[in-house]
């Protein structure tokens, strides 16, 4: 590498310049054409089908209410944070080590995505961004009125940049790293619950 | 050093393997397969995704102008890296300021190029790769072997063999689930622990200064969302226009890697959580060079989904360690020359030029036409053994002159005929493991003369 | 119409059997053939290997002996896929592109150009297809698995009309035999196992003949067939083509 004249021109420079220099002739954008994407009659079905094909559950309710009945009867072992109740104070700046126990987080999802069984969780909604990682469960409530099709939909829905961090999150975590072999929870959460709810 | 051919012939000695290897990676494109064919619109979305990143290659100082500024607005520090040893040094000055030792690292095909984990340790810090087969591997002291199935080469055996040695596993304990959730445990004290963790960028948007990094496992958020810096590594190429392109790519990546419809995790950085440090560190490392070359280019498209290894014949075959490269396969083979001509001049012909390839690749990369291109290019450098330069000359010679020709094929079939001995020994490559071709007497020539010519 | 006959090297030196059978095929379907006698090689396995600008006396004689014809018609998928991409002649640029533009391999000419069905053949035996990657995805003579595409094939199209035959297609109905040009003797290992898988495939079909396109393919899946002892025999199509009651 010859450093000696180019070491006036930083690094950043150097890569700017190259880059003008070689790019290729203007290249148009691109319209995508919402027509043409894959449409399903029943969004809430199709979701269900594909969550469930990926390790994890769903379960349809009518109303928040019912929601809160159902989580209810679930096992959650002792360890559980619930941030659609108003997060308990401190949450955002809990310590990893003081997470690491959390045996079941409840969060509350946004958008929904039927053609592959992803929910998008804000920062404003996980409070702390560990949360729904660490947790050995994790339960997101959403809205039936929130499910679309597909991922050019929900873009349209969202803002990536509302909040510092947003993540969609499919499922349970899982790996099949050692031969190919599925196995549900790698190091996130090993069981996932979607709880949709049908009013509005 | 040992080219491709060579280290294919050793790989291939143990057939049941080879057979296990290829059905194995064979069993992944046939689920791509089927997750592309439930997509009427699949040949659409792939020219979309061609498409934009063609727009962002012919304007990449603009949007990388965007994504620094509106990174920088979002309170994260921006490192520029012209080639592998400046984004090594980068990196270790963070650790090294914050005093750190000990760094958790989810998947980069990045930091393997740049050596990064070696670099390192020769420092003093210590690296934990936290993707599983990436983990596995580090055990072995093996780079990984395909860039999304790092530890695709090895049996559960070996999994098991390894985590009996260092994770203290039962032994001969195969079983999967036993296995990856001892790991599981072993990299939860990782996470918990964690000071710093290194990710890579599967898509950086220009339009809001994030990125995106796409895991099955959770270990990319596990090790961020732990510490109190992440470093993000990216080469340039990875920028996109718009937050609503992710969509087109996102739709594709899962699927062409592996044939989920999505990956378990799709993490949105933007901003530092409080108290955090977030850093990226933009890398040329020659691709500004490989840019500026017309036949060559389209190769920076690439979203390391490895769909075109899955497809290859040759790399199901043959493993990705015959490659000796961190980026293997088809897609290694047009990329590595353009880094050293002379070290991977044998990439390029490890491939009978199917053509698979080319049409699985999500943006649409004419893989084969460059490893055609890449040919001409070597040999033209001169990278090319001299045995082979005098006998494709020669044959250039023969073949483009009539008589000569015809007087070459009637004596090559009088030979076979009446002295196949000096061809058919076990030197000759071809007679190695087929036979000769059949010598007929007459050429079609010879017998259209005879027959048909008025 | 004026169909010139284009006859790769080594099918000319030690296939002439599929020669004779396209010529005669072709003059059966009515086309005026005639065989340019200088002829050599269309440089594909020169530059295959990296030495594209070595044939270039390969290319001037494949202009001159194939000038002045309406088409070029050749049993072999992969070498008039290699003229119509690489065929250059600086001297002689209007001749070069209407050759590329008007060279056809043999059964989509008959599909595409022709447009005739072949009722008089027959061949009674099970046969396994091989799909020669050039002509499949190069030439575009079928649809293939990789791709979102309607299905179609134009060699399936006339040998579903051959009377008697039983045609079946390998588990991977279109994975790459291994020649690959030089490929097959500088790659031998990797080159060898794929034929043998290939020929696996088809014998788990229990086929009688392996047929295809390309005689390359089918002369790397003959060598290794004749080297395990195999009853099973390659054949192209357009022997099977041109059989008669």
């Amino acid at each position: 590498m010859v450093y000696s004249k180019q070491k006036e021109m930083s690094s950043r420079d150097q890569i700017f310049s190259a880059i003008r220099k070689n790019k290729p002739a203007a290249v148009p954008g691109v319209t995508t054409d919402l027509s043409v994407v894959i449409g399903y009659p029943d969004l809430l079905s199709q979701f269900s089908t594909v969550l469930t094909a990926i390790g994890g559950s769903c379960r349809e309710v009518a109303s928040a209410e019912e929601a809160k009945q159902f989580i209810a009867s679930l096992d959650k072992g002792t360890f559980v944070i619930d941030t659609t109740a108003g997060h308990p104070s401190g949450l955002a700046h809990l310590s990893p080590a003081a997470l690491a126990s959390v045996d079941t987080a409840i969060i509350r999802g946004g958008v929904a995505v039927a053609e592959n069984g992803s929910i998008w969780v804000t920062e404003n909604e996980m409070v702390n961004r560990l949360l729904p990682f660490i947790a050995q469960q994790l339960i997101l409530i959403i809205n039936e009125k929130d499910l679309v099709p597909t991922m050019h939909q929900a873009y349209e829905r969202i803002s990536i940049n509302e909040t510092g961090f947003g993540v969609f999150i499919a499922g349970p975590s899982k790996t099949a790293d050692i031969e190919q072999s599925l196995v549900i929870g790698a190091h996130g959460p090993c069981g996932m619950v979607a709880v949709i709810v049908r009013e509005s | 050093m040992k080219d491709h051919a060579t280290l294919a012939e050793a790989f291939i000695q143990d057939e049941a393997r080879t057979n296990w290897h290829d059905e194995t990676l064979w069993f992944v494109r046939q689920k791509r397969d089927k997750a592309a064919h439930g997509l009427p619109e699949w040949e659409q979305l792939r020219e979309w995704a061609s498409q934009i990143k063609n727009h962002t290659l012919s304007h990449m100082d603009s949007y990388l102008e965007e994504f620094e500024r509106k990174a920088l607005a979002n309170g994260v520090q921006v490192h520029w890296a012209s080639d592998a040893a400046e984004h090594n040094r980068i990196i270790h000055d963070i650790i090294k300021k914050k005093g750190i030792t000990r760094i958790v690292k989810s998947k980069s095909m990045l930091t393997e190029e740049c050596h990064l984990n070696h670099y390192l340790e020769e420092q003093g810090v210590e690296v934990v790769d936290t993707d599983l087969g990436e983990r596995i591997v580090q055990f072995r002291h093996e780079p990984p072997s395909h860039i999304v199935l790092p530890a695709i080469h090895l049996k559960k055996q070996d999994v098991s063999d390894t985590f009996h040695e260092y994770l203290h596993t039962e032994k001969g304990n195969n079983d999967p689930t036993y296995l990856t959730r001892a790991a599981r445990v072993h990299l939860r004290e990782k996470f918990i622990a964690s000071e710093l963790a290194i990710t890579g960028v599967n898509f950086a948007v220009a339009e809001t200064g994030g990125f995106v990094v796409c895991t099955n496992e959770g270990n990319a958020d596990m090790g961020t969302h732990a510490a109190n810096v992440h470093i993000a590594c990216m080469g340039f190429e990875k920028l996109i226009p718009k937050a609503s392109h992710l969509s087109v790519f996102l739709r594709l990546l899962a699927r062409s890697a592996t044939g989920q419809p999505v990956t378990t995790y799709s993490s949105h950085f933007h901003k530092p959580k409080p108290g955090q440090e977030m850093h990226i560190v933009i890398v040329d490392n020659g691709r500004s060079n490989i840019l500026g070359k017309a036949d060559f280019r389209n190769a920076l498209k690439c979203i390391r989904c490895a769909a075109c290894f899955n497809t290859c014949p040759v790399y199901r075959r043959s493993g990705g360690f015959s490659y000796h490269t961190a980026v293997a396969g088809p897609i290694g083979s047009i990329l590595n020359p353009n880094f050293d001509p002379k070290k991977y001049a044998d990439l390029p012909f490890a491939s009978s030029l199917c053509g698979s390839c080319s049409n699985v690749c999500p943006v649409k990369i004419d893989i084969h036409d460059q490893l055609w291109k890449w040919r001409q290019e070597l040999t033209k450098a001169g990278h090319v053994p001299l045995m082979k330069k005098i006998m494709m000359k020669g044959m250039a010679f023969v073949l483009g002159r009539p008589a000569l020709y015809r007087f070459s094929g009637a004596s090559a079939r009088w030979v076979l005929r009446y002295m196949p001995f000096m061809v058919k020994f076990k030197i000759n490559p071809w007679y190695k493991q087929r036979e000769m071709p059949a010598p007929p007497k007459q050429s079609f020539r010879e017998w259209y003369i005879q027959n048909k010519k008025k | 119409m004026k169909v010139a006959l284009f006859i790769p090297c080594y099918i000319d030196q030690f296939y002439p059997q599929v020669g004779q059978a396209t010529l005669e095929l072709l003059t059966k379907l009515g086309c005026e053939v005639d065989f340019p006698l200088h002829q050599t090689c269309c440089g594909q396995p020169m530059a295959n290997s990296g030495f594209a600008a070595a044939s270039k006396d390969c290319d001037k004689n494949f202009v001159r002996n194939f000038t002045g014809y309406d088409y070029i018609v050749g049993p072999s998928g992969s070498c008039v896929l290699h003229v119509k991409e690489h065929l250059k002649d600086d001297k002689h640029p209007e001749e070069t592109i209407h050759i590329r533009k008007h060279i056809y391999e043999l059964s989509e000419f008959i599909v595409d150009v022709l447009k005739k069905e072949i009722t008089s053949a027959v061949f009674p035996h099970k046969v396994g297809l091989h799909n020669s990657c050039h002509g499949q995805r190069g030439l575009g003579l079928s649809s293939m698995s990789e791709r979102v595409l309607p299905a179609f094939s134009k060699p399936e199209q006339l040998l579903s009309k051959v009377n008697g035959i039983q045609l079946v297609k390998p588990v991977r109905n279109d994975e790459c035999c291994g020649f690959g040009g030089t490929f097959s003797v500088f790659e031998e290992a990797v080159s060898v196992k794929m034929g043998k898988d290939r020929i696996k495939q088809h014998e788990a079909n229990d086929v009688e003949y392996i047929t295809g396109v390309d005689v390359s393919c089918l002369m790397h899946l003959e060598g290794i067939l004749k080297r395990q002892g195999s009853k099973i025999k390659t054949i192209h199509i357009a022997e099977i083509l041109n059989t008669e009651a």
